[in-house]
This record gives C-alpha cells, structure tokens and sequence, in this order.
C-alpha cells in the first residue's frame, strides 16, 4: 500500500533532481557548448558507448564461460585460486588498473578497451560462480535422481537459476564500466571523459558539465535497461522469490 | 522386486573408514510400501540413494524387477525410477506443467501426451489442472508444492518409487491429509515404493513392512503390526516406544475385535442406547479413547447404516493383547 | 627496478601522501558513519521511509565519481571552495552512505524477530532494544559495510586527484599527464596495496567480531 506511495514519491523526487541539474547545465552554459558543438557531443558519446559496449561485450564473453568452467567438478579445485583473485581484483582501484595497463601498453583505445574489459570481468565473473554455487543442491538432487544427464543438469537446471546473478553481475558490471569509461580520456581512450576533464582544467563548468551529465543520464539509463532486460531474461518463476531475498 | 543382497556401503576419507551401510539383505515384494524407519545417520537415506545409483554401492548388489541396477544405463534406469525428496525439489524456473513434464519430455512422448498426463496427474492429486499450468512452485503452499512433488515422480508410470521422507517438512495436519490421499492413490496404482521416514507413527501408517535401521544395520523388518508386538531386540523396543500396543491398536479397527469376541454383548443391546457410538471400521485406538471418557464404560457399535451391532467396554481390549498379530490376520 | 629506484628515493613524498589518502579516506568514511549508521538505523524503524532512501542512495551510486566530482566544483565554487579537499570529502562521503546505510537497515531488519520479540516480551523500551539487542547482533553486517565503504572510497579517493584533493591519485595524475611511466605505476601500485591491506585487516576484524 504505501509501497506504491513511496515509489510515486521516489519517482517524482528523481524527476526533480533530474530536471533540476538539467536546467543548472543551461544557465552554467552547458547547452549552449552541446547547441554550438553538437557534432563533438555526439562523436563523443559513440566513442563512449563503444568503449563501453565493446569492453563489456568482451568480459561477458570470457568471464560466462570462466565461470562455468571453473564450477564444473573437474576444476571445482581451482575456483578458490579464482574467486580470491576476484576478489582482490575487485578491490585494487579502477584509475590504478587503467593507469597501470597504460604504463606498460602506452595511450590508444586498445589501451582503454583492455583496462575496461578487466576491470568488468571480475563482477560477472564472481556474480556467475557464486550464482551457480547458490543453486539450491536439492534441486540439482532432484534432476539427477530423475535421470538428467549432466548437460540437462546444466543447461535445464543451473543456468536458468543462475541466471538472476549473473544478469546482475553483467548490470553492476556495465553500469561501473560507464563511470569508469569516462577515465579512458586520461589514457587515450576518448569518451565523454574528454568534455569533464577539458571542462575542469579549463575551470569550464559549462564544459564540463556537457560531459558529466550525459555519464550520468547513460549509466542511469543502461541501469534501467538492463533491469528491464533482467526482468525478460531470468525465469519468472525466479522473480519474486529473488525480490523477497 | 527390488532384492538387496549384502549391501553395503564404506565411506573412506583419509585414513577413516565409516560404514554407512553395513551388509544389507531383504526384499521388497511388487505393490509394497516399505518404510526405511530408523533415527538420523542411521543410513535409511544412504541406502534409498543407492537404489538409484546416486551413491554408488561399495559392495552387494540391489536388483530391481530382477535386474542388477549396476548392469543398467544409469540415465534410462534413473527415468524408470520415480523421486521425491523432502522439500520437493520442485525446479523453482519451471511452470508446474513443465515440473511435472520433466521426465515424459525426456522420453520424448509428444506434446498430447504429456498433456493429458498432466491433467490425469493433477485430477488425481487433487488439483485444477488448468489452473495451476502456468504458475510456478512459489506461488503454491508447502502441501501444493509437495503434491506437485509426487504427480511429478508418478509422471511416466514408473513401476519403482523412492520416496524421501515427503511429508517430513509439512504441519501435522497437513501431513495427515496427504498421508491419507498417498494410501489412496496408491490403492489404485500399485506402485513398489520405499520411504524413509523417521518418524514410527508415520511408518505404521503408511507400511506394508518397516524396515527399522540402526548405524547402517537392519535391525528388523516385518508388517507393522509384528514390529509393535514383536520387537526384536531393545533397540527397536525403544525406538518403537513405550506406548507401542496403543500404537498397535491404531492397526486394528472395531471390526476385529468384534470378530474375536464371542461374548460381544448383543444382550445389552435391548432397549434404546443413549449413550456415545462408534464406527465399525473406526481404529481400535480411538475407540479406547472414546471409552475412556464414556459415563458408564460402554460404548455402541454401529455399521455404515447405523445398524447397531453391539456394545463395547474396556475388558473387550484384553482379549486382544493375548493374541498374536497372525492370528488377527487370519480371522480377518 | 626503476620503481625500487623511484620509492626509494621518494619514501617521504610517497608516505606523505599516503597519510593525505588515509586521511581523505578516513574522514569521509568517519563522517559516513556517523552520519549513515544513525539514518540507517532510523529507516529501520520507518519502513515508509526505507525504500525512498535506498532508492536515492541507490542512483547516487550509479553516478560516475568523475562526474559527481565535476558536479561538486561547481557547487563548492560559490563558497569559493571550487578545488581541492572539500568537494572531495563530500562526493566521497556521499558515495560512502549507500553501503553504510544499507547495510544498517538489513543488518537491524534481519535480527531474528524471536529475539526481538523477546525482548519486547521483557519490557525493554524501543531504545534499550535497539542498543542492547539489535545494535549488538547488526554489528557484523554493519561492519561489513563499513568495509565496502572504505574500499571503495580508497579507490574513488585516487580520482579525486585531479580536482586536487591530493593523495596518492597525485602520483597517477602527475605520472599521465607527463608519461611517466615508473611514476603511474608506483601511484597505481601503492594506492592497490593500500586498498588490499585495509580490506585483507578489516575482513580480519569483521571475522573476530562476526565469531563473538
């Protein structure tokens, strides 16, 4: 009952804010740069969204498979060496990983695609072990005493209930991958990082907030799309279970 | 049916060696309940596990349907072999037509088919088929889900089923209930089922036999009934309970005592009764209790019409506790 | 080696700086606490209030530090604070809430209802409830919080650099701007062990108390 009230309320608050910082970017000139360079803003953003979608794209398709790999019972051995890496990789700062592989493979996008494609990786990596480890093992019980072979096991059984974690590891992954994609100026990368940084060694605030607000209206905007994509994605069944978690 | 011939079953971990299951040996006859009764780590549940090969078997053998289960496809023989676990298992992505499906679509029957099974298997359980067809196990109570649990093990007829205590995490009243419509389906479906349980009332109940079990050894096997009245040695003395012969007597209806007892009272059956009375085919437990808290001690015996058939009291009972369970058997 | 060469002729520089990271950290991160644990404790028993708050806290977290920090320039230029310590405290401690906070109201809201209960049965008033029986059971989580908050503020920290906060972010900085390369990767490296040690000390401690 209050629920949908406090939701209104939440909604109708961030509305505020949104427009609030919108009509602040105006009168500090920030349109005024994007209406007089809009050439610049729309380059820049693709560049962003590549960095990004590429970047992620590649830490899907490596950290998924790890992660499976790793929970099958062959290498279950191994997955400690895995997760404590992740773990720790986690906690070493996104600017140190970017500045580090900089240091060693020099300025380019390359540069900025392989620092941002590690820096991805170990959420989903994480999120995908720990969402197939988490399978409730009467399940699992269930199948193979029913006669599923490993693969339906697999495919019928662990994946799909897998699925909610591992889409969450991918959100959390690609929404810090837009923040951290504006770091990729500093080391070549381009992306809207370029108008924030420019904007504040210039004192620029219309500058620099022609590039901040569109980061944030992105990551905002991945966020609800891949909730809406979680949402047709992860089995029904799986849904509320997970909301009442 | 199924024959368990020296099972046993060793745990190694380092220099430790735990017998799980020591040295088994009986059998189960075609359209049985057998009940694996015994407290936890006893090795019911090892030993139910081996039957479908989800523990492997350390040495002995287990034949079903005259077949050694090592010699078979572990898949094909898994499908062959109906499973329910405590918590059901219920596949939490799954509507509850494709739960019940599960093993039908892996046989590769057709769309039809698995249709009407489900429908057969829901009516029989109880429950609307259509619906209930696109919901999911959370959305059903524990005794829904637990229902769902069972349609799904009887999914593709399996002649075999094992269950592992079903009911063990439902409320009593629950419990009781499914209890009762399981007696019921079985009825019809003669299926051979082994069910741990841990719990006496529950095995008494539902058991053709009990096999009691204590730290991986058999300690008895036998009709309920031979169990209560005669316990094999102190364990299954214990286990059983002090109050074994009431629970014995929830085996026995009115009926059976009628038969015994020669001088059943029709004398007194005279005038009008105004006192309590009691079903025939009522269980002898209740009907002890009934006379308990009777005014005079006497309680009338009716049939399914009303019928008045003649008058019990409480010195009836001791015909009873001097004769043998088979001699019961025989008389009925 | 050249970074063996660069540290060692360097220490005094390097650990001062280290000391403005801890600082920065510590005092964002302290301010989050006495702040967030309070606020989190209080959405706790105002459910109404609960979701708003998470929600708020929730979408500062998605803003992108380097952008928050822009944002913060401006702000803190009309107090002529544009640059430097203070806008970089405050986007930190903004960003330190959201785990402390949430961590707080799950940690309170999962104490088993028997226990509480319990004490309600017992007669303890709604304060006495909370400092001895809720507060002591939360701990754990509320720690563990803490530990997200500061790991990830050590990290944010080093952004903070380049609106001259200072802190070891000062070495990435410097190092890119003037492709240096033994000067990047000994900021990139320092401010990495910084980060690992507190969290490897501070999952010890959460270990110790979680035990009790």
């Amino acid at each position: 009952m209050s629920g949908k009230k406090t939701e209104k309320i939440v909604k109708a608050g961030l509305y505020v804010v949104v427009i609030s910082i919108l009509g602040w970017a105006y009168f500090s000139g920030a349109f005024q740069f994007i209406i007089d360079n809009p050439k610049d803003l729309l380059y820049l953003t693709g560049q962003h969204l590549k960095l990004v979608g590429i970047s992620a794209a590649l830490a899907i398709a490596t950290a998924i498979p790890l992660g499976i790999l790793i929970t099958r019972p062959k290498f279950k051995k191994l997955d400690w060496i895995v997760l404590n890496f992740a773990n720790i990789g986690q906690t070493v700062p996104s600017l140190a990983i970017l500045a580090l592989v900089m240091s060693y493979f020099g300025l380019g996008w390359q540069t900025a695609i392989f620092a941002l494609w590690f820096n991805s990786l170990l959420p989903i990596l994480r999120n995908t072990v720990a969402g197939i480890e988490n399978v409730n093992p009467q399940i699992i019980d269930a199948g193979k005493g029913m006669g599923m072979t490993s693969k339906q096991i697999f495919f019928k059984l662990e994946l799909p209930n897998a699925l909610y974690a591992i889409m969450a590891g991918i959100r959390t992954s690609v929404v810090i991958n837009v923040g951290t994609g504006a770091l990729a100026f500093l080391i070549g990368g381009g992306g809207l990082g370029d108008l924030i940084f420019t904007g504040i060694s210039l004192y620029d605030t219309g500058i620099m907030l022609s590039g901040a607000v569109p980061v944030i209206l992105l990551a905002v905007l991945l966020d609800v799309l891949l909730g809406k994509l979680e949402k047709i994605i992860v089995p029904r069944g799986l849904q509320r279970t997970l909301e009442a978690a | 049916m199924i024959e368990f011939q020296n099972v046993t079953k060793i745990y190694e971990s380092g220099d430790k060696k735990v017998t799980a299951v020591n040295n088994i040996n009986f059998h189960v006859e075609p359209g049985e309940i057998c009940v694996f009764l015994g407290p936890s780590g006893c090795g019911k549940t090892t030993l139910l596990r081996m039957v479908n090969r989800l523990i492997p078997i350390t040495s002995g053998s287990i034949e079903v349907e005259g077949k050694n289960i090592n010699s078979m496809d572990i898949i094909k023989l898994r499908r062959s072999i109906g499973y329910v676990i405590q918590h059901n298992g219920l596949f939490p992505n799954m509507t509850i037509e494709d739960n019940i499906n599960v093993v039908p679509k892996m046989l590769g029957w057709d769309q039809n088919r698995m249709k009407n099974r489900y429908s057969e298997l829901m009516e029989m359980m109880g429950l609307d088929p259509g619906q209930f067809q696109k919901r999911y196990p959370y959305e059903l109570s524990g005794g829904q889900q637990q229902r769902i649990g069972i349609a799904r093990a009887l999914a593709a007829d399996p002649p075999v089923m094992l269950m592992d205590e079903p009911f063990g995490a439902l409320d009593p009243v629950i419990r009781d209930r499914l209890q009762n419509e399981f007696l019921r389906i079985q009825k019809e479906m003669k299926k051979t089922i082994l069910f741990v349980s841990h719990d006496i009332d529950e095995a008494i109940k539902l058991g053709d036999k009990v096999a009691i079990f204590d730290t991986g050894k058999l300690m008895q096997i036998g009709t309920p009934d031979e169990i209560l009245s005669n316990p094999k040695n102190d364990f299954v003395r214990d286990f059983v309970g002090d109050d074994r012969a009431l629970k014995r007597l929830t085996l026995l209806k009115v009926r059976d005592l009628m038969v015994l007892s020669d001088r059943f009272r029709k004398s007194r059956l005279n005038s009008e009764w105004h006192g309590q009375v009691i079903s025939v085919n009522e269980n002898l437990k209740t009907a002890l209790s009934q006379l308990l808290s009777a005014p005079n001690g006497e309680i009338c015996v009716v049939d399914d019409h009303n019928k008045k058939l003649g008058v019990l009291c409480v010195s009836d009972f001791n015909l009873f506790t001097e004769v043998h369970p088979k001699d019961i058997s025989i008389v009925r | 080696m050249e970074i063996l060469e660069f540290v060692q002729a360097n220490w005094p520089e390097i650990l001062e700086m280290t000391l403005e990271h801890i600082e920065l950290v510590g005092l964002a991160v302290g301010i989050a606490i006495i702040t967030g644990v309070p606020f989190g404790i209080y959405i706790s028993q105002k459910e109404s209030l609960a979701s708003l708050v998470l929600a708020v806290a929730g979408i500062i977290m998605t803003i992108p530090s380097i952008a928050l920090f822009g944002i913060m320039i401006p702000i803190f230029s009309l107090i002529n604070q544009g640059i430097g310590f203070l806008p970089a405290i405050v986007a930190l401690i903004l960003y330190s809430q959201l785990p402390i906070i949430r961590n707080t109201y799950i940690a309170i809201k999962n104490v088993d209802p028997n226990v509480r209960d319990a004490a309600i049965g017992m007669g303890m008033t709604t304060f006495q409830r909370l400092l001895k029986v809720e507060l002591p059971l939360a701990f754990p989580v509320i720690m563990a919080g803490v530990r997200t908050a500061i790991v990830l503020t050590i990290g944010i920290g080093a952004i903070a650099a380049y609106i001259g906060a200072g802190g070891l972010g000062g070495y990435i900085a410097r190092g890119i701007s003037t492709s240096y390369a033994v000067m990047i990767q000994v900021g990139a490296i320092s401010v990495s062990i910084l980060a690992i040690s507190i969290d490897v000390l501070l999952g010890k401690l959460q270990k110790r108390f979680s035990s009790v």
